[in-house]
This record gives C-alpha cells, sequence and structure tokens, in this order.
C-alpha cells in the first residue's frame, strides 16, 4: 500500500454546478452602477476605456446580470486593470494568456458569462496565438480589445498595432513593422463575431458588447481607446467631434460572407464600425457538452466509481 | 533466477523442470516488432497469477523503428526492480543478440531466432544457447503468408512452454488484446501462440516452474505509472484538465482525454504550453480543480502560470514525467533533474508542493493526496513523475474505488462576506469561494498576480507584501507539520543511510536487502513529500555515519544532485553526500552498491556485498 494520505474532503459539496440559490419569494433589484462599481480606476484622465468601463456597467444594469453570474478575466495592459474596477467575480491574469484562462472558465462553468477585458499587446502581441486558437475553437465568451496603438502601462514602447512611422522609445526614428490589422486577423483565425467601435461613440460601444454577448461563441470586438498620453490624437479621424467621420458598416454588408468582411476590414482608417462578420456555427463548449452527452449515455445509472471500477477490471 | 530448486528429470529425455521463485526474462528486438506486447501479456498474466512483477523498456525516440528491448521480471514474493540481469534473453536480431548478451547472466539461456541471428562461438560457452527459426516457423504456424507478423506471439508460446504458464489465462489475454478487431486476427495470434507452445525445443535442457505465490487478499491490477497516475486523478475528482502533447507525459492526456467524458469532464488540447497551464488554472478559479503537466521542456514554459498560482493562491495539479534534459535531452530515457525547476521554478518566492511517487501503485495514490493537498492549501501541486515509472508496468492490489472515489464538485452556497486572501488566521489557509457563488456583503474578491490586499485588490504596501509573502509560506509550513516523517527501511541505526526520492525506491531497497544480507550495515528513506521536506529527517540521520543521496541526475558545479542539495541547505549536515549518475538509465542494484563501496573505500570502510 502506498504511503500517500489519502483523506476525503472535509465539506461534502453539492452534487453538479448550479447558479446561486435566491431566497424564494425574493425578487433581486437589478444593479445599480453604484453596486457594480468598485476601485476608482488608475487610468490616466481623458483615458478612453474609462468610457468602455462605463457601458460595461451599464450593460449589466440594463440586462440585470448579477454579481455572480459573469466574470471579468483580464491580462497584463493599462486596459487589463478593468477587474478590480468591477464589483464582481474577476481575474487579473499574467500577460497574453487572459484568453486561455477565460476558457478554462467557460468552458467548466456554462453558467457563467465570461468577459474578457484587454488591451492590443495581449491580445496581438504576446498572445497573438491564443487569440487565434480561441478564436478558431470558438469558444463562448465576450473580449473587448481596447486597442491605443501604444504600450501605454510601460511608457510609449511600439505596439503590434502602432501604425508605421509613429514614434516611440523603442522606435525612435518612427515604427519600421508592418501593423497587425485585428479585424482581418479575427476573420482569417475563424472568430464567429467580429466587431469594431470606438470608445468616442457610447451608444455604440453598448450596442457591440449587446450582441458579442448575445452571439453564441466567441464574440470579438476592437474597441479603439486613445491614449491620451502616449498617443494622443491617435483615433481624431474617426470622431466627429474633432473633425473625423464615423462610418457604420454599410447597410448592405452581408455579416455572414467573410470576403466582403475582410474587405472592409481593409478599408483605409478609419474604416467601418459595426458588425464585420457573424456566423452561428457550434462552439466547442456545445461540442464537448456533446461529447460528455453520448460518453455518459454508455454509463447511464453508475456512480464515478463504478465506472472507474469497469476501467479496473480490464487491466486485471 | 533464484531460488532454484532441481527437480527430477522427466523420463524419456524430456527436460528437467525446476522450481524457480521469479525470472528476468528480456525481449530484444525492434520497436515494430510488439515486443511490449508480449512483456505486458507477461506482466498481466503475472497479475492475474498473483504474482508481482515489474517491467523495464526502452523505446528508441525516433518515429518508428529501431532497436528496443522490454524486460519483465516475475516473481512469486516481492520484485522491487526489473532486474539487474536477465536470466533468460529473447533475441530476434543480430544486434539484439549482440547489444544483449552483456545483460545475461552467465549460464542464462539465449533464445534467438536463426532466420536472422548468426550466434557467436566464443559465446557458447558462457551462455546456453537455443536457436529456434522463430520468424519462418511463425509464418508456418499462421498460414502461408510471407510475412513474419505474430513472430512475438509466437515467442510467447516458446516462453509460456518455458516458463510452464498458465495456457488457458493466456489464451483469455490473447484474445481480449485482439478481441473486436477482425476475428481472423484472434484465429491467427492464437495459432502463433499454439505454434510457439508445441515446438518442440531440442536442446532445452531445462523448463521451470513458478513456485505457488503467498495468496493475497483481493485482486491485482496491472498498469503502468502514466495510466496509474491518469486514473488516480480521476478518483481524485478531477474532472477538468488542459495539456499539450510531450514524450513521455502525453499518455496521461491522452488518456484524460478519453476517460473524463464518461465522468462529465472535459480535457482540451492547447496550442501551447502556456495556455495549458492558463486554461487548467482558470479551470480551477472556476471551482473545477484542473490538471496540466508535461515534460522538462514543458515545464519551463509553465513556470510563469505557476508563479501566477502561488501568488493567487489557486490550487492546481501540475505532472511532470521527468526524462533526459536539459532542453529536448533524451525524450525517451530516465532523469530526476527537474526536482529544482519543480520545487523553485519561477520567479519571486513562490513556494508550492512538490511530491513524487515512489512506484507505480502510489502514482495512484500521490494523485489523490495531491488534489486534497491543492484543495486544502490553494496552491499549485507538482506531481514528479518520471520516464522510467511512467512505462513500466506493475502488479498491485487493487484500490477500494468506492471508498477512495471523491466528489470535488463546488459549493456554490452563498456566503455573507468572504475575504480571498485574509490575513487573520494563524496558517494562512483560506478556503476558497469560486464564482457563481453571492457574497451578500456586495463585496466580491479579485484573484491576482499582482500584490495585493485581503480583498485581492492591488497595493504597493511594504507591510502588505511582507504579510502575504508570509502568509503564502506559512500555509505550506502548516503542511510540513502534517507531514508523517518516513519509514526507514532497515534498522534505524547503523553505517549507511541510502537516501532517495521518485521512481528509485526499488533499487535502493533490493541493494539494503542484498548489502544487509552480505553483512553490511545500510538503511534506506524513501522521500516523497520534497516540497516542503517533512520534518524530522534530521534525527533520522542523526542515527547513521553516512548519509547517500542515490538519484539520477549531475553531480552538479558543487559535487551533489539536486536534492543533496537541497538537504544539506536545510540540514547543514556535511555527513549528507551525494551518489548520482546521469546515463539515463534506472539505477541497477550492484551499481548502487559499487558507488556506496567507493565512497566508503575513501573513508577506508569497506563494502563486503559488492
Amino acid at each position: 500500500m502506498s504511503e500517500a494520505i489519502v483523506e476525503l474532503p472535509e465539506r461534502v459539496p453539492q452534487s453538479g454546478i448550479a447558479a446561486a440559490p435566491v431566497a424564494p419569494g425574493v425578487e433581486r433589484k437589478g444593479l445599480t452602477k453604484k453596486e457594480i462599481a468598485a476601485d476608482h480606476p488608475t487610468w490616466c484622465p481623458g483615458c478612453g476605456d474609462f468610457s468602455v468601463l462605463a457601458l460595461y456597467f451599464k450593460l449589466i444594469e440594463k440586462r440585470k446580470i448579477w454579481h455572480e453570474n459573469i466574470t471579468t478575466v483580464a491580462g497584463i495592459g493599462c486596459s487589463s486593470r478593468f477587474p478590480y474596477f468591477v464589483q464582481a467575480h474577476g481575474v487579473h491574469y499574467i500577460h497574453g494568456r487572459a484568453l486561455p484562462f477565460a476558457t478554462g472558465v467557460s468552458l467548466s462553468r456554462p453558467d457563467l458569462h465570461v468577459f474578457v477585458f484587454g488591451g492590443d499587446g495581449d491580445a496581438f502581441s504576446i498572445g497573438g496565438n491564443h487569440f487565434n486558437h480561441t478564436a478558431r475553437k470558438n469558444v463562448k465568451m465576450t473580449y473587448v480589445v481596447m486597442d491605443n496603438w501604444v504600450y501605454g502601462l510601460t511608457k510609449k514602447q511600439t505596439s503590434p498595432t502602432s501604425p508605421l512611422g509613429f514614434k516611440s522609445k523603442t522606435d525612435q526614428w518612427g515604427a519600421v513593422d508592418y501593423p497587425i490589422n485585428p479585424m482581418k486577423q479575427a476573420i482569417s483565425a475563424g472568430a464567429t463575431f467580429v466587431a469594431r467601435t470606438t470608445s468616442t461613440n457610447p451608444n455604440h460601444v453598448l450596442a457591440m458588447m449587446e450582441a458579442a454577448m448575445d452571439h453564441d461563441g466567441f464574440g470579438f470586438i476592437e474597441c479603439l481607446s486613445e491614449c491620451v498620453e502616449f498617443y494622443e490624437g491617435a483615433f481624431d479621424a474617426a470622431n466627429p467631434r474633432k473633425g473625423g467621420v464615423f462610418r457604420e458598416v454599410p447597410k448592405d454588408h452581408d455579416v455572414t460572407d467573410e470576403l466582403s468582411a475582410y474587405k472592409l476590414a481593409g478599408a483605409d482608417f478609419p474604416g467601418y464600425f459595426g458588425i464585420f462578420y457573424k456566423n452561428l456555427k457550434p462552439t466547442k463548449n456545445a461540442k464537448e457538452a456533446e461529447i460528455i452527452k453520448s460518453y455518459q449515455g454508455k454509463v447511464t445509472g453508475l456512480k464515478d466509481w463504478q465506472i472507474l471500477q469497469k476501467s479496473f477490471d480490464r487491466m486485471k | 533466477m533464484s531460488d532454484t530448486m532441481a527437480t527430477a528429470p522427466s523420463p524419456g529425455g524430456a527436460p528437467k523442470v525446476s522450481s524457480v521463485n521469479e525470472a528476468v526474462i528480456r525481449i530484444a528486438g525492434n520497436s515494430q516488432d510488439g515486443i511490449q506486447a508480449i512483456g505486458g501479456f507477461l506482466a498481466r498474466l503475472a497479475g492475474r497469477s498473483e504474482q508481482e512483477v515489474m517491467t523495464f523498456m526502452t523505446i528508441p525516440s525516433t518515429i518508428s523503428g529501431g532497436p528496443s528491448i522490454f524486460q519483465v521480471r516475475i516473481g512469486s514474493g516481492e520484485v522491487l526492480t526489473a532486474g539487474d540481469e536477465a536470466d533468460v534473453l529473447l533475441a530476434f536480431y543480430q544486434h539484439s543478440y549482440e547489444d544483449h548478451i552483456g545483460s545475461l547472466k552467465k549460464n542464462g539461456i539465449v533464445l534467438y531466432d536463426t532466420d536472422h541471428v548468426e550466434p557467436k562461438p566464443e559465446w557458447q560457452k558462457d551462455y546456453h544457447h537455443v536457436g529456434i527459426p522463430i520468424s519462418s516457423l511463425t509464418i508456418e504456424a499462421i498460414g502461408g503468408t510471407a510475412k513474419d507478423k505474430g513472430k512475438n506471439i509466437y515467442a510467447l508460446g516458446l516462453i509460456a512452454r518455458m516458463f510452464d504458464l498458465n495456457v488457458t489465462r493466456l489464451e483469455k489475454l490473447i484474445a481480449e488484446r485482439f478481441g473486436g478487431k477482425d476475428e481472423s486476427i484472434v484465429k491467427n495470434a492464437l495459432a502463433a501462440f499454439h505454434g510457439g507452445y508445441s515446438h518442440n525445443v531440442s536442446n532445452l535442457l531445462e523448463t521451470f516452474r513458478f513456485s505457488e505465490s503467498q495468496k493475497r487478499e483481493g485482486h491485482q491490477v496491472v498498469m503502468n505509472g502514466n495510466e496509474a497516475l491518469g486514473h488516480g486523478l480521476i478518483a481524485a475528482g478531477i474532472r477538468f484538465g488542459a495539456g499539450y502533447p510531450i514524450t513521455p507525459w502525453s499518455d496521461i492526456m491522452e488518456l484524460l482525454r478519453r476517460e473524463l467524458p464518461k465522468y462529465g469532464g472535459t480535457f482540451v488540447q492547447c496550442e501551447d504550453e502556456i495556455a495549458s497551464i492558463s486554461m487548467a488554472l482558470g479551470a480551477s478559479y472556476a471551482g473545477r480543480l484542473a490538471v496540466t503537466g508535461s515534460s522538462g521542456p514543458g515545464i519551463s514554459l509553465k513556470s510563469e502560470g505557476i508563479s501566477w498560482a502561488v501568488m493567487a493562491e489557486m490550487p492546481l495539479i501540475i505532472v511532470d514525467v521527468q526524462r533526459g534534459g536539459p532542453s529536448t535531452g533524451m525524450p525517451t530515457s530516465v532523469e530526476q533533474s527537474d526536482l529544482y525547476i519543480a520545487c523553485f521554478g519561477g520567479h519571486g518566492d513562490a513556494p508550492r508542493v512538490v511530491i513524487a511517487p515512489a512506484n507505480v501503485e502510489d502514482c495512484f495514490y500521490t494523485a489523490i493526496e495531491a488534489v486534497n493537498i491543492a484543495r486544502k492549501y490553494n496552491v499549485p501541486v507538482l506531481i514528479l513523475s518520471d520516464q522510467a515509472i511512467a512505462t513500466r508496468i506493475e502488479a498491485f492490489l487493487e484500490p477500494n474505488l468506492e471508498k477512495v472515489c471523491q466528489n470535488i464538485s463546488p459549493d456554490l452556497s452563498p456566503v455573507p462576506d468572504f475575504k480571498p486572501y485574509d490575513l487573520s488566521t494563524p496558517d494562512g489557509i483560506v478556503p476558497r469561494v469560486v464564482p457563481g457563488t453571492r457574497v451578500n456583503s456586495g463585496k466580491y474578491p479579485i484573484a491576482t498576480g499582482l500584490e495585493h490586499d485581503e480583498m485581492g485588490h492591488p497595493t504597493a504596501s511594504p507591510k502588505l507584501h511582507m504579510q502575504m509573502t508570509a502568509k503564502r509560506r506559512k500555509k505550506l509550513q502548516a503542511l510540513a507539520a502534517t507531514l508523517p516523517v518516513p519509514k526507514i527501511y532497515g534498522p534505524p541505526e547503523g553505517n549507511v543511510l541510502l537516501v532517495g526520492w521518485g521512481s528509485t525506491r526499488g533499487p535502493i531497497c533490493e541493494a539494503v536487502d542484498r548489502a544487509r544480507a552480505g553483512g553490511d550495515s545500510i538503511s534506506s528513506l524513501h522521500l516523497r513529500h520534497l516540497n516542503p521536506l517533512p520534518n524530522g529527517l534530521d534525527d533520522i540521520f542523526s542515527g547513521f555515519h553516512h548519509v547517500f543521496v542515490v538519484e539520477m541526475n549531475d553531480e552538479g558545479l558543487y559535487g551533489q544532485g539536486q536534492l543533496a542539495t537541497l538537504l544539506r541547505g536545510r540540514y547543514a549536515d556535511a555527513r549528507i553526500r551525494s551518489i548520482s549518475k546521469t546515463d539515463g538509465l534506472t539505477w541497477k542494484v550492484k551499481e548502487i552498491l559499487a558507488a556506496v563501496k567507493t565512497k566508503l573505500s575513501s573513508n577506508g570502510e569497506v563494502v563486503k556485498a559488492v
């Protein structure tokens, strides 16, 4: 016999996973902004991220989401401080890996809605490959990338979305590497919901967040969010109040047409805003649930130890 | 073959039958010959016959083909290792014959395929040669195909005859193994087996019969370490895992991917090692304690995640099936050179738990223990297995599954309030509350990698960093206090204490047995808990003049292997010295004794058993 200490857990857990019970007869009122807000954001005054946070609160209020039914996940970066500012279960994970972390939450807890917030460095540089794979696996979650075209937290280095010629501390003469186009990246990686918005148009941000949340699959939003400290005016061309143009995706655009979505994504800045691409195909969550269902069908009525016993019987 | 008792030769010139307690059979061929299958049959048969068994195999790291061996030691008594030397060598090719004759005992039997092997006259004197045209007889037995596929099963028949093995049980095992496929496959396999079994070996002077083994309570199960670990995780209640393929860890992820859906669980193959630990941490965070794993190189990629798990106080199981390193190293060889990365890999002060299973059975129970420690202390737990234990097959008493299987689903009942990093508990242990749980105070926890206050919000307070660092350490100190002091193998006082960890327990114990039988004063101590170490080891060490730490890694820049360095660091005891090696092979009993002899001779002492 092994010398391992094998002790049974102290408290007997509930079987299965269910939403938290609510006392019968007690009608819960929707959460107020005050109840949803936690720490005051550490962002610089004027940062575009404030608007995204405010609209996340609005979404929670409007859609009557409870604290315990959402999880807010982020990696590292200015925008990734997000979960600290939300009064709900949240995670501040390591740089670039918020998506696989969120996948673990999404796949193991179908009762939770998972929101991931992050920046362009997290999404397209250190976490670039995770972006591709989470998109192709079509894991159910909402991912908002607050794209500011610069590394802000580390004080002005070139980002994977910095345009050519952008002068930063790591490209004193101007950026030389061709930038990533987030929309093209998302479409070609197989994301099933791809939208673009800008923090200076609050109603549009909220509409995109709602649509992404309602999408059964991996919902990706690129939200332009200006860094007033290190890339001031980057998105003025998309802001009518600064003399720019906010151009919505043409009414006749077919969101299920991948090629025309790709063409929209190739438009010169400021480009288009709205839903570029949307396609309903089975999520990884649904596919895994299907596998579980078919395997569990073969062991109906057996307790877990009895299923294991069957495996052990084959090893005698 | 130990304890050979010759019986009277049978009349009519038939070979005499000898009773044996145990036998070591080495099968040498190429990796595609199915020699692992023969070994697997023998191991499974031993398990069903209440015998002990241990196997050892080498496989080439090439994609297909290349020389490969499978050694199986079957015994009616306790079997601790796969055996230093073989009693019987079965050689399929010239290279098998030439490369492995050295592993055969003097006067041992070499059974070779005359279709491929040209025996050497100079070896006839030392080894009993039995030549059989195995390849052509297999073709004949199966009936006409020009391929020699099935010669492994023919050879199994020969071995069955030689050791008077239970034919009915073997037939059943063959039918089980090949059943479900084309019916002709079972038919051919049985034809090959009976061809071998009924072959009249003209110059075989002796056949053997295993003595009755002591009847034990209950059934035995037969599996390798990776299977035991994978099933142990399932028994422990693990229902989510994520990984990336790497040898020799891949078997565990394949097993979990295949088995978990039956239990309502999922295993995800990720894009890389970092995604794997991240996804597993996501599931753990969400209340489903998860497993990730890898081998050497993959563990280094996971180290940022391990440090986060320590900081965020997140439970997680990480399996490291060690192989030869550094870098890609020797993927199919064994080494214990990941102890440092397991204990310290990562950045910052990041204490975590490291446990190493000592044999195949222990892999099963270690998985359960690791899960319970991770849950109680909210800490990542590394299970440090290795290539040898992962691939070797052992028979062990079937666990009481009804008793050991656990349900570890999360409790989502609302709580009045919750501080994830509460500093008020003396041992630093705070039970987790997972997402989906309503907190009636309206204040919700953040799991974080930034240094934080009790709610998980960022802080740069020097005082809090000191308090939280101490909290993360104190949890493991509390764990250490609960760890049992390992039992000494042999008397508690004497001249030499051998200290081992992980898969080396068998050869170390056998070395102690052999040395003590020869009149030497040697005991051994085996450590399963490597970080934290159990308390009280210094008291044990004080009973011996010499403490030699036996491990499979390099002696390092300062002359000590990895565990030896840890023990010297903790106890500042200069008597602790290192016996280590880096040949990528498991310890042989005689190698350990020879190393002890060398160490002692520098003190003018002798070892009688060598």
